[in-house]
């Protein structure tokens, strides 16, 4: 297996991320039948054997037609994904379990446009594409985020059959790309250790209209119940209502003060599960970590450091 | 590497374009399948195209199933058997209609494309002219472009063609290189079935009232001839095919041929050299100008003076050929031979007593010919297309009550009356004539020229041709059988000859044809060797062949490779400008630096030379609009470039 992969290394000239651009010349293109093209070289392997014996010279001239269209078309299909210039793009932070989008910018260059590319991570789902002449293109191909931490999600496969599906044209690339993956919040946790603060009297809900604050923008972890849908409604963009009332409070999430029984990625569950809870109902948090310490804060700043120091938690 | 897929299912512009070629393919086969067949194919693929048109669901599979069993046995119940080629198209051509049925998915599809390029070759086993190659052109693009389709759905109709015809064009080169250096073999591979050359018509080996008639109601060709030199006078032109000397009263049959062993002629005289053409007609024998000096390759020239090939014309064959029109044949014909040719049944009682007295008030025997052909001359014989039908006597018939025939009938009753005078004879059965294409020079013989004519023996001159038509019709050996017979007979429409802006075009045509066929259609394995040869290729055996496509296809790979890296980057005329400007200022040390954006560039430059600061912050403003703000058109970008060329610069 190790020598496969190395020789896999060796062949596809696979040697780790790569500076952006990322240009696929001629070296890095490979070239194939595909089954329908191996079906038409039968095809054409038969009816020759049909024109020799009844002597058609017509049905040569049609089978070395049809044999030229072939090379013809392998020509093609290289053609429509060599010097495609790839670059990464926005890539936002997921939870694990997540679908990750990892955006990519491609640039074609020449004045004819490229047609069904396809792309996708090795295990992932994959995105098709069309290229406009002298434009760039942007997509998110995604992969899903199955550990917290740095995600690297590989190398990209770019392929395509394009134009007769007789030959699949396809090559590697590994953009220096990376997606944060934040620890999975848990399930059905316990409420938020607000007593465990012992500062303030513990929580209002943030409920009621007496004590909204005002509104920011959406971010993936807020609650739908926070959502402003009327907003939504007026095809604004999503907002997430704030509410800091006068009772508002603080809350500090600590990792020694979980359960001892409890293992290292649970209790990164758990403070994931906290953190987004507090952040949802407005409340000042803070987090301490064996090592790490952020102290009080709110707002989506805040929450992006928190998840961030649980995801890199242990690196 | 490759993972599994599900093939996608199809879209309904990619049906369409797949029942368009499937359609296209199968007109032309209409004519050459049984009726049943046409009707089932129709049925099938209206039903389709309803489908398709009322977005229905396609049949059951167990349906299909059926349809494929039934379809299978009527192919059985017609042909009687599986194998060959009319049941294999049949099954093709049925599996293509069934499969357009179950046309699901792209794979479906693909099945489909492929059955249709299948199809494609198939009817060239019928015809392979011009007209056939323009329509299998035709129907060869719209097949690529329903590929073109299945490989991205979502383009206009003229994109795929448009690709389609591209992709076809560049592999055009490929199909002249492999044509003209993949090396030939001749077929057949295995043996052949019975019903491969059906349908081929022209002379038979037999001949009886009314078979040459018949024969010359078709304008077909028969083969062309090209001479060296000039084409011999037209009376010359006695285009020798099977001998007939067995005679049962009615039809005159060839005898068993042996190979004549000593040299053919026995005179000197000029010798005629010329390539003939001929048409396949699944006989053995071959045509040449009395009398034929020496077989082709692969022929034998027989007692008889007919020149017969090995195998059978199954396929168009070109021949080079030597005739010396003013030998003397058959000098040392042998005692056994001459009595073969006296041969007569007991019938025609009338016409035997007519010639016995002949041959007694005459005397020798070129006076008996003579008195033979007055005969035919004075008394009322008519040459016509259309002779009355005659019974069991048909000699005695047509020389005393008829009187009305073609050219089969005077030879054979001229060749019976030698004999029963005593002069060994036989008939000759061929062509006579030919017409001469002025466009490429060719000779073109059809089957309307069609001749039968008469040969005696005589002890001084050995066999002598007598054509006793000419007795009655002498314009039909001076100028073709359309000055000779009647008004009004049904001659072959391309034969008459009062149609003459017709006969230019159809000669205009037929030499294309000519060169389709000599250069297209006749390319086996020695005309290769032949143009090999002439191309400079030393010993052309197929190691060279194989290597010289190998390097050639290789050049025409590396040619589409330049084509398909070619980078064709237009810089944009206002960048282009822009760039003018920095060089311009690079000759007072100012060019641009790769990392400086317009505006840092004007404002270096405008502190080191702040005379230039006015115009360039104008040109800066304009060029910044251009490329990055909303201004467009042509008139700001032609005052930018000429802000910039009537910026003056003064070396300091």
């Amino acid at each position: 297996m190790q020598a496969v992969a190395s020789f896999k290394r060796w062949l596809f000239r696979l040697y780790g991320p790569e500076v952006a651009p990322i240009i696929l010349t001629q070296r890095r293109v490979y070239v194939l039948p595909t089954r329908a093209g191996l079906a038409f070289a039968t095809a054409l392997g038969l009816m020759l054997i049909g024109a020799i014996n009844y002597n058609l010279s017509l049905g040569y001239a049609l089978i070395f037609l049809l044999a030229g269209l072939g090379l013809v078309t392998l020509l093609h299909t290289f053609r429509n994904l060599v010097q495609i210039e790839i670059s990464p793009g926005r890539i936002e932070p997921v939870f694990a379990g997540d679908i990750a989008h990892f955006g990519l910018r491609l640039h074609n260059r020449r004045k004819q446009g490229r047609f069904a590319i396809n792309l996708n991570f090795a295990g992932g789902d994959a995105v098709s594409v069309d290229l406009a002449p002298e434009t760039t293109t942007s997509i998110n191909l995604p992969l899903q985020a199955k550990r917290r931490g740095w995600m690297r999600p590989g190398r990209v496969t770019l392929e395509t059959r394009y134009p007769l599906c007789l030959v699949r044209a396809w090559s590697y690339v590994e953009p220096d790309m990376r997606c944060l993956v934040y620890p999975r919040p848990e399930v059905s946790p316990p409420p938020l250790p607000l007593s465990a603060t012992g500062e303030t009297g513990g929580a209002r809900s943030g409920k009621g209209t007496e004590d909204f604050s005002g509104l920011r923008t959406h971010q993936p972890a807020d609650s739908p119940r926070h959502v402003a849908w009327k907003a939504v409604a007026r095809e604004q963009p999503m907002l997430t209502k704030q509410f800091t009332g006068a009772s508002a409070t603080q809350v500090w999430l600590d990792w020694n003060e979980l359960p001892t029984g409890l293992g290292t990625e649970a209790r990164l569950a758990r403070l994931t599960r906290w953190l987004l809870d507090a952040h949802a109902q407005g409340l000042a948090y803070g987090l301490s970590l064996p090592g790490r310490k952020i102290p009080l804060g709110h707002g989506a700043r805040q929450l992006q450091d928190c998840l961030e120091a649980l995801a890199l938690h242990g690196d | 590497m490759a993972t599994k897929r599900e093939s996608p299912t199809l879209a309904r512009s990619q049906e369409l374009w797949l029942l368009i070629s499937a359609l296209l393919t199968l007109i032309p086969d209409v004519e050459h399948v049984p009726a049943w067949l046409t009707t089932a194919v129709a049925v099938a693929i209206a039903w389709r195209v309803s489908i398709w048109w009322r977005r229905a669901a396609l049949p059951p599979r167990w349906l299909l199933s059926v349809l494929v069993a039934a379809g299978s046995a009527g192919v059985f119940l017609t042909y009687r058997h599986f194998f060959g080629k009319d049941p294999g198209i049949a099954l093709l051509i049925l599996f293509l209609a069934l499969k357009l049925l179950e046309m699901r998915q792209v794979r479906d599809g693909l099945a489909v494309i492929f059955l249709c390029y299948f199809l494609l070759l198939t009817h060239f086993l019928n015809a392979q002219g011009l007209d056939i190659a323009g329509l299998s052109l035709a129907a060869l693009v719209v097949i690529t472009a329903a590929l073109a389709s299945l490989g991205h759905a979502a383009q206009p109709v003229v994109a795929h063609l448009r690709l389609s015809a591209l992709m076809l064009a560049q592999a055009a080169p490929f199909m002249l290189v492999l044509f003209l250096l993949f090396p030939r073999v001749q077929g057949p591979l295995w043996g052949m079935p019975a019903d491969a050359y059906s349908g081929m018509s022209g002379l038979s080996d037999n001949m009886s009232p009314g078979s040459i008639s018949n024969l010359s109601l078709s304008g077909e060709i028969a083969f062309r001839v090209r001479f060296d030199g000039e084409v011999p006078p037209k009376y010359l032109l006695y285009w020798r095919g099977p001998v007939l000397r067995l005679f049962d009263g009615r039809t005159w049959r060839s005898g068993a041929q042996m190979e004549k062993v000593s040299p053919p002629d026995t005179a000197t005289g000029e010798t005629v050299r010329y390539a003939v053409t001929i048409e396949p007609h699944n006989k053995h024998w071959l045509f040449a100008l009395e009398m034929p000096v020496a077989p082709p390759t692969g022929a034998i020239v027989s007692r008889e003076y007919q020149v017969l090939s090995k195998t059978p014309v199954r396929s168009r064959l070109r021949y080079e050929m030597q005739s010396r029109p003013d030998s003397l044949p058959g000098m040392d014909e042998s005692e056994a031979s001459l009595r073969n040719n006296l041969n007569l049944p007991a019938n025609n009682p009338r016409t035997r007593a007519l010639a016995e007295q002949w041959q007694h008030e005459a005397g020798d025997p070129e006076a008996t010919i003579r008195r033979m052909l007055d005969h035919f001359r004075k008394e009322n014989y008519f040459y016509t297309l259309t002779p009355p039908l005659l019974g069991e006597n048909s000699i005695d018939q047509f020389m005393f009550e008829t009187r009305r025939g073609f050219c089969e009938h005077y030879a054979s009753a001229f060749v019976f009356a030698m004999r029963a005078a005593g002069i060994p004879a036989r008939v000759v059965t061929g062509y006579q004539g030919g017409e001469r294409n002025p466009v490429d020079g060719y000779l073109i013989v059809r089957q309307s020229d069609a001749h039968a004519w008469a040969e005696v023996w005589l002890e001084s001159k050995g066999w002598v041709r007598v054509d006793p038509t000419a007795a009655v019709a002498p314009n039909r050996i001076e100028a073709g059988l359309a000055s000779a017979v009647p008004a009004g007979e049904p001659l072959p429409f391309l034969v008459r000859s009062d149609l003459s802006w017709l006969r230019q075009l159809r000669f205009r045509w037929e030499a294309v044809t000519n060169t389709w066929n000599q250069w297209v259609l006749g390319y086996d394995p020695v005309r290769q060797r032949e143009v090999l040869a002439r191309l400079g290729m030393r010993e052309p055996d197929w190691k060279a062949m194989t290597a010289a496509m190998a390097v050639l296809c290789g050049l025409l790979l590396l040619g589409l490779t330049v084509w398909a890296l070619h980078k064709r980057v237009r810089t944009d005329p206002t960048v282009r400008d822009w760039n003018n400007l920095s060089r311009k200022l690079s000759r007072i040390g100012l060019a641009r630096q790769d990392w400086e954006g317009p505006a840092d560039y004007a404002q270096r430059v405008a502190l080191a030379r702040p005379e230039l600061s006015g115009p360039l912050r104008a040109i800066t403003e304009l060029y910044i609009d251009l490329r990055y703000g909303k201004l467009s058109g042509k008139m700001p970008r032609q005052k930018l470039r000429e802000m910039i060329a009537e910026l003056k610069i003064a070396k300091v």
